[in-house]
């Protein structure tokens, strides 16, 4: 049985940031709780109601004072608004180089799969002082990826990929919770973090490593069909997938998107919604055919392809793929 | 102990007998009484639905109720209270009873129309509550798809409920709007009119730009698991993040319909009991006003971690600081009414100041809220939990149970037992605190919301938490203990116990059937307390 006894524990790079500003905060709160709170209690009682004070002085208002406390608290509300976005554009954005974690939420479960191919339930084991990248995806409802030690949380949809990334920096074993009420059993649906020294970790990860996600998609792309026009030279009648990942695509009419997580996604299910300049619309669709795993192994497929710049890397908020 | 009896004078609550006579009455002051006790029915039952959650998580497992239960009683409490019990309170049971009264009116403009939202109130609760009681729903209040299109529960019985009752918002809204433009006295100008009738003002308007989206989204859902047609679910070709934007421009801005009559009342009270004017009364005035608007532009503060993009998230935060100046205008002016004032602290005033403390607990919560990186921590835990409660029910409710002390002698000609008033106050507040205080710490630590079952190392604030709900079940039950014996023992209040400005005050109490034997003519400002010295800002 893991100890979590310790609450409150900070066991991410973000999570003395997000601290830091929450204590700053409490600070800040407080002190105008006991301002005003101190003020309301010295007027309640330095101008009660008295046989001499029956009759009250009439103060209309005071146009300086009004405007002070409305730009003071403005400037000041400012800045916490810069701090929390400062520290949201790092939670939001993983760093270019992480390890990829694949994670597929179903009531009420986790299934996590690691891109050198070992699958986990509700368990996820990870090394100390390496950014993970956790690319999601709901079987069914939205639930919520939430590790509080890491101060980290992102939703997880049905049919789109959201993602969030996290560095431990302590090793133990974490709560993992669904933070996004998922239904019944939503309140089981716990799941644990395991940080361990990279050495253990790769020790660990060695043993029934199991196939790469990237390794089954490769045989996937060939079961399914897709290398007989998707060929690397570009000399089929679909469009070369070396180098698309992350790189910006242009379509019939001349819209661009970021090939993103969803567009794969998007390009494999629906096809025809989008179709690159100088291409027919003959792909089939392939929905219902493919599982959440599948698709995932296809994407690190794709993804190992070659990546097409520099900023493709998928955030909590992917870039809207544009609709022609 | 005998009754005492009042001297003979006809009023609204004896001009007529019967039955018939109250349930076709379209007399604003008997519908706000009937309002008063249907509305005072979903609070009892949305308080059992609380109680029965409180109880249970005394212990880290689900064993009072199994977790189906416990879902469905969230679900309960939160519908009811918010749709059937916080938006409606104070617009319909004192902004009925008091509009036409402080704007010197014989009723509010759409008389029968008024009945006719009584009614569709009932009406809407009748077929929630039968959601409810038939199977019950286990979406939460805010019925998120897909799930609310997958659950077996009865969603469509209680959307249908819920979409009912906003037609009962709307057309109060409309009401309130046209009588505050069309039915004030000669002479009184809007910047005449107690900051009270700004408050129900700036919440009509919301009750109608508002609701309607709300009923639209609520038809998408029902469509949607009627007829399969892709609105919200994914795999249908729907965006559930479609449905979280449609529910949430209504249910931000719904916040504000829970707390701006609220802080109108507040304002009311403070002026009455400190006996002065309001300190900045335009900037207050102003402040409700902002507030209704920028309101409009916020909802997205509950998705910074939907997967909504990166620029919306940091629109909506800074739009979200914006909307909390006007807030703060407001608690700084209350604080500077009290200034050189001649104070007095009957229950109606503990109240008033027991809301400006939870108040700006709850708002100052709210922007750890907006700050992005923090939401990310706490959304979704007993942080968000605790600051919604310190400004709905923190807020909200003390507002209106200080409105209902300070206008009781108005609504029903008699005084209430003072010192017991003042302990339920006293106990409402500290209980309170007790309560939800507790749920900040839990939420920072990380516990989610909405569990029916929690990891032991919880346990001890969830302890404290329920251990402050018996107390504030207590201090909310002694109200109904000393008020309705009142009615019959109270002593008789007169036109004016308080010695308080404002129309409401010059006719009798209880009022007579018309309010006013003669039409006030309107010739100075609001809260024209005598002053020992008079300063123009
Ligand atoms: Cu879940
Ligand atoms: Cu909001």
């Amino acid at each position: 049985m893991p100890d979590f006894s310790q609450l409150l524990n900070e066991a991410s790079t973000m999570a003395s940031a997000v601290d830091l500003l929450f204590f700053t905060l409490v600070a800040m709160s407080s002190a105008v709780v006991i301002v005003i709170g101190g003020l309301i209690v010295y007027f309640a009682v330095k101008y009660r109601r008295t046989p001499e004070n029956q009759i009250a002085d009439q103060l209309a208002g005071s146009t300086r004072l009004e405007i002070a406390w409305t730009v003071i608290p403005l400037l000041v509300a400012l800045g916490i608004f810069g701090w929390g976005a400062r520290l949201y554009f790092d939670i939001v954005q993983p760093p270019a180089q992480a390890n990829d974690v694949y994670v597929v939420a179903k009531q009420w479960m986790w299934e996590l799969q690691h891109a050198e191919g070992k699958r986990e339930i509700n368990t996820l084991h990870v090394p100390l002082g390496e950014p993970i990248r956790l690319t999601m995806v709901s079987q069914d409802v939205i639930h919520s990826f939430y590790v509080p030690a890491f101060r980290i949380k992102q939703d997880i949809l049905p049919e789109r990929y959201t993602s969030t990334w996290f560095q431990a920096t302590a090793p133990g074993t974490y709560r993992l919770f669904c933070a996004e009420y998922c239904g019944t059993l939503h309140s089981g649906m716990l799941g644990e973090v395991v940080v361990m020294e990279p050495d253990a970790y790769r020790s660990w990860l060695g043993v029934d490593a199991g196939q790469a996600p990237a390794v089954v998609g490769e045989h996937l792309f060939v079961q399914f069909g897709c290398s007989g026009c998707h060929k690397p030279d570009n000399s089929g009648p679909g469009p070369s997938l070396v180098g698309v990942f992350g790189s910006t695509v242009t379509f019939q009419d001349g819209t661009t998107a970021l090939a993103d997580e969803n567009y794969v996604r998007e390009s494999i299910l629906n096809p025809s919604a989008q179709i690159v300049k100088g291409y027919e619309a003959i792909m089939p669709s392939f929905q219902g055919q493919l599982s959440e795993e599948q698709l995932l192994a296809l994407l690190a497929y794709i993804k190992s392809l070659g990546s097409g710049g520099a900023g493709a890397t998928p955030t909590g908020a992917p870039t809207p793929t544009i609709q022609p | 102990m005998s009754a005492i009896t009042l001297p003979r004078r006809e009023t609204y609550l004896n001009a007529n007998y019967g039955i018939l006579s109250w349930l076709l009455t379209t007399d604003h002051k008997r519908i706000a009484v009937m309002y008063l006790v249907s509305i005072t029915l979903m609070f009892i039952l949305g308080g059992a639905a609380a109680t029965m959650m409180r109880i249970e998580l005394f212990t880290p497992a689900s064993d009072l109720v199994d977790a189906a239960t416990y879902n469905k009683l969230f679900t309960m409490h939160g519908i009811i209270m918010v749709f059937f019990f916080l938006v409606p309170v104070i617009p319909a049971i004192l902004g009925n009873f008091l509009l036409p009264l402080m704007i010197g009116a014989r009723d509010l403009a759409f008389p029968r129309l008024n009945l006719l939202s009584w009614y569709i109130y009932l009406l809407g609760a009748g077929v929630t509550l039968w959601a409810l009681i038939s199977g019950g729903v286990d979406t939460g209040w805010t019925f998120y798809t897909p799930y609310s299109t997958a659950t077996p529960t009865e969603v469509i019985t209680a959307t249908i409920g819920v979409f009912i009752v906003g037609f009962s918002s709307i057309l109060t809204g409309l009401n309130f709007i046209v009588t505050t433009h069309k039915l004030r006295a000669p002479g009184l100008t809007w910047f005449r009119l107690p900051i009270f009738v700004w408050s129900l003002y700036a919440t009509s308007l919301i009750f109608v730009l508002a609701t309607p989206v709300l009923a639209i989204t609520l038809i998408l859902v029902a469509v949607e698991r009627l007829f399969h047609i892709g609105i919200f679910d994914p795999t249908l070709g729907g965006d559930p993040l479609l449905y979280q934007h449609l529910f949430w421009f209504y249910s931000h801005p719904a916040v504000y319909i829970m707390i701006l009559p609220s802080m109108g009342v507040v304002s009311e009270i403070i002026a009455a009991f400190a006996h002065t004017r309001l300190f900045g009364y335009k900037f207050v005035a102003f402040a409700s006003i902002a507030i209704a608007v920028l309101g409009f532009l916020v909802w997205g503060h509950h998705m910074f971690v939907s997967g909504m993009s990166l620029h919306a998230a940091l629109m909506f935060s800074i739009l979200s600081y914006m909307v909390a100046i006007p807030s703060a205008i407001k608690v700084f002016n209350w604080t500077a009414t009290l200034y050189k004032g001649s104070i007095s602290y009957d229950t109606p005033m503990l109240y008033a100041l027991g809301f400006i403390g939870l108040f700006t607990i709850g708002g100052l919560t709210g922007l750890y809220l907006a700050a992005l990186a923090v939401d990310v921590h706490v959304t979704d835990t007993y942080f968000v939990v605790a600051h919604f409660h310190y400004i709905m029910v923190g807020g909200a409710i003390m507002g209106y149970f200080g409105g209902l002390h300070y206008w009781w002698p108005k609504i029903t000609g008699r005084m209430y037992s003072e010192k017991w008033g003042r302990v339920a106050a006293i106990l409402i507040f500290i209980g309170f605190n007790a309560t939800f205080f507790p749920q900040f710490i839990l939420g920072f630590e990380g516990m989610p919301r909405r569990y029916a079952a929690y990891p032991p190392e919880y346990q001890f604030l969830n302890i404290l938490s329920s251990l402050g709900a018996v107390l504030l079940g207590v201090g909310y039950i002694l109200p109904a203990l000393y008020l309705l014996p009142s009615l019959w023992f109270g002593k008789a209040a007169g036109a004016n116990p308080w010695n308080a400005t404002g129309l409401e005050w010059t006719t009798a109490s209880p009022p007579p059937p018309n309010n006013f034997d003669k039409i006030p003519i309107v010739t100075t400002g609001p809260y024209q307390y005598p002053g020992k010295k008079e300063t123009i800002g």
